[in-house]
């Protein structure tokens, strides 16, 4: 029972919740590929920005980092706005590489800003020890219980979002076909801003998530842009449905691959947890580019 | 600053042009000739490095080595892994396009940062591998040393680059160019498309292996700092978009341009009080990123941008 015990509340939990903040990026990640058709490199640094926001508040005025958190998806927003108007803009009737480039170009300035604002020292948002709570087998943190749902209801969220708003439907048209949504008259540009808005907060959000769950570092962005790709891709890009099983998917493969299954060692050497997101992509991506839900090619 | 000091400085500015160069010319076989967007750079100036280290250097308690081989056989060998791993990734990666393959090449580059990383008894892990011999060090004394060691990489660049613009004239860069902007177009014609792209990627990832076994031997150490995405993967980038993709001359250019900027600002930012230095390669970093995206938007093609060669017959005046 033991082991059982183990095996649910050290791998299938954590592999939960990393899933949900991996889930979190992808959406944008797929999101953006599908209406701007290029690969966001720079998403990463997305959430680590999201995380720094929330120092901000916790650290200074210590506010507790759920009550950060909108206020740095809202912060996320306006600078993934902010980065779309200056480097993104002027390459939208260029080939989507000259973006990914220019998405090279905007995450080192990410990065070396947050080194040069916020110094490059480990963070945490020092929440206090809080006592698991205990169901039979299961120990649930409650942390892990809060971005589980907050996670949930966000998609949700999305989900109503574009299926029952105006503009949730534009931008499922201008993802389903730029130029035919364009000339049905809907204003394109304005989709563009909402897609930097919903992609920009959610990374944000993931990311005051992972300092809520462990800490928050500089070059957080780079670690989280392998798996983000892999459950991206996993999903079938441009897919934000996909993008949130293939984030769950990618979690939960990296936190169980290290198991003791077959002996008393890990499966898989914690050490090398990027390499199986990194084999799933590339299987994926050989196998069935597409996706597992029929994604754009 | 004394003038052998200063010498010695410009000694190792072109030496690190150097290097840089080699591996701009790499990435420029690869994305400048046949349009192959390859962001796991590292990848391949990691075997180059590590391998030549590993044949080259002392024998060790901590990692493989001992081999004390020569130079001369080192860096080839360096080069024939790094092919040979370029050609097993090529298989089955160069099918996927653009953003597809961007992706799958970061993530290589990464997966083989977490092994040399993690297999200490390889390459000595965060450790690193030492005592890698330059050449020339015991052969001349002090400033002459370098020199030589300068020299070597000016003729490698040399070699490389003449053989490159050989290239770009030969019909077999005729065909990669062709490929490059319509593979279908290319295919129709009869051109075996997947068989061009994986000579480009390989003949590409050999030199980026020369330029990695420069470096080892160069710094005489190799850790995994040595290896960062940002140093060799972003910052090759961003000098063959500053200097002029699918231009050879371009590509040098670039290199040496960034990298004069790169060290220049550095022997600045030294005379700053002592709170700011830490923080001024962030400012560096920043600065390059900023350039990196005012080229893009302003210089599209980078300050030398592509030229077809020369028709059979046609006068060199009328360019």
């Amino acid at each position: 029972m033991a082991a059982l015990s183990d095996f649910i509340n050290l791998y299938l939990l954590p592999g939960l919740v990393v899933g949900c903040i991996y889930a979190l990026g992808a959406i944008g990640i797929s999101l953006l590929f599908g209406i701007l058709r290029f690969a966001h490199f720079a998403h990463g640094d997305m959430m680590t920005l999201g995380a720094y926001l929330a120092i901000i508040f916790t650290a200074s005025w210590g506010w507790s980092p759920y009550a950060a958190l909108p206020v740095a998806v809202i912060g996320a927003a306006i600078v993934a706005l902010g980065l779309d108007r200056a480097f993104y803009k002027p390459f939208r009737r260029a080939p989507g590489i000259v973006s990914v480039i220019a998405s090279f170009g905007v995450m080192l300035m990410l990065r070396s800003a947050i080194q040069l604002i916020w110094g490059v020292d480990v963070k945490t948002y020092d929440i206090g020890i809080r006592f698991p709570m205990e169901f039979g087998l299961l120990k649930i943190a409650p942390r892990q219980v809060t971005i589980v749902l907050v996670t949930a209801a966000l998609v949700v969220a999305l989900h109503l979002f574009l299926t029952r708003t105006r503009l949730g439907k534009a931008m499922r048209a201008v993802s389903d076909d730029a130029d035919l949504a364009r000339v049905s008259g809907i204003n394109v540009e304005q989709v563009i801003r909402w897609t930097w808005i919903i992609g920009g907060g959610l990374a944000a959000a993931g990311g005051v998530f992972i300092g809520i769950q462990t800490k928050v570092h500089p070059n957080m962005g780079w670690d989280l842009l392998l798996p983000l790709f892999a459950a991206a891709v996993l999903g079938g890009i441009g897919r934000p449905y996909g993008a949130v099983a293939g984030g769950l998917a990618i979690g939960l493969a990296q936190e169980l691959a290290t198991y003791r299954w077959f002996s008393d060692e890990p499966f898989v050497d914690p050490g090398y947890k990027p390499a199986v997101a990194f084999s799933v992509m590339v299987v994926m991506l050989i196998w069935r580019p597409t996706g597992l839900f029929k994604g754009r090619s | 600053m004394t003038l052998l000091g200063f010498s010695s400085y410009l000694i190792a500015l072109g030496t690190m042009s150097g290097i840089y160069a080699l591996l701009c010319l790499g990435l420029n076989l690869q994305w400048g000739f046949a349009g192959l967007f390859n962001a796991g750079i590292a990848a391949f100036f990691a075997i180059g490095a590590y391998v030549a280290a590993i044949l080259a250097s002392a024998d060790s308690a901590v990692h493989l080595g001992g081999f004390g081989l020569p130079v001369a056989l080192a860096w080839p060998v360096a080069m024939a892994a790094a092919g040979a791993l370029a050609w097993v990734i090529g298989r089955i990666c160069l099918t996927l396009q653009g953003d597809y393959l961007a992706m799958a090449s970061i993530g290589i580059a990464e997966v083989l940062r977490i092994i040399i990383k993690n297999e200490e008894w390889l390459t000595g892990g965060t450790r690193g591998i030492a005592a890698i011999p330059r050449p020339f060090e015991t052969l001349l004394p002090a400033p002459w040393n370098n020199l030589a060691f300068l020299g070597l990489i000016v003729v490698l660049v040399a070699i490389v680059y003449l053989a490159a613009e050989r290239a770009w004239a030969s019909p077999w860069g005729r065909s990669l160019r062709a490929i490059r902007d319509s593979d279908v177009a290319a295919a129709a014609i009869g051109k075996n498309v997947a068989q061009f792209r994986l000579e480009a990627f390989v003949l590409g990832a050999m030199v980026m292996a020369l330029a990695g076994a420069l470096s080892a031997h160069y710094f005489k150490f190799l850790g995994t700092t040595a290896i960062e995405p940002l140093m060799v993967t972003f910052l090759v980038w961003v000098m063959l978009i500053v200097g002029g993709s699918g231009n050879n001359r371009g590509a040098i250019l670039g290199a040496m341009l960034i990298w004069l900027i790169w060290s220049a600002t550095e022997l600045l930012t030294n005379r700053l009080p002592a709170e700011w230095i830490t923080r001024s390669s962030y400012i560096r970093v920043l600065l390059i990123g900023l350039l990196l995206q005012v080229v893009l938007q302003k210089f599209g093609k980078g300050l030398l941008p592509e030229k077809p060669p020369r028709l059979v017959g046609e006068r060199r005046e009328t360019r």
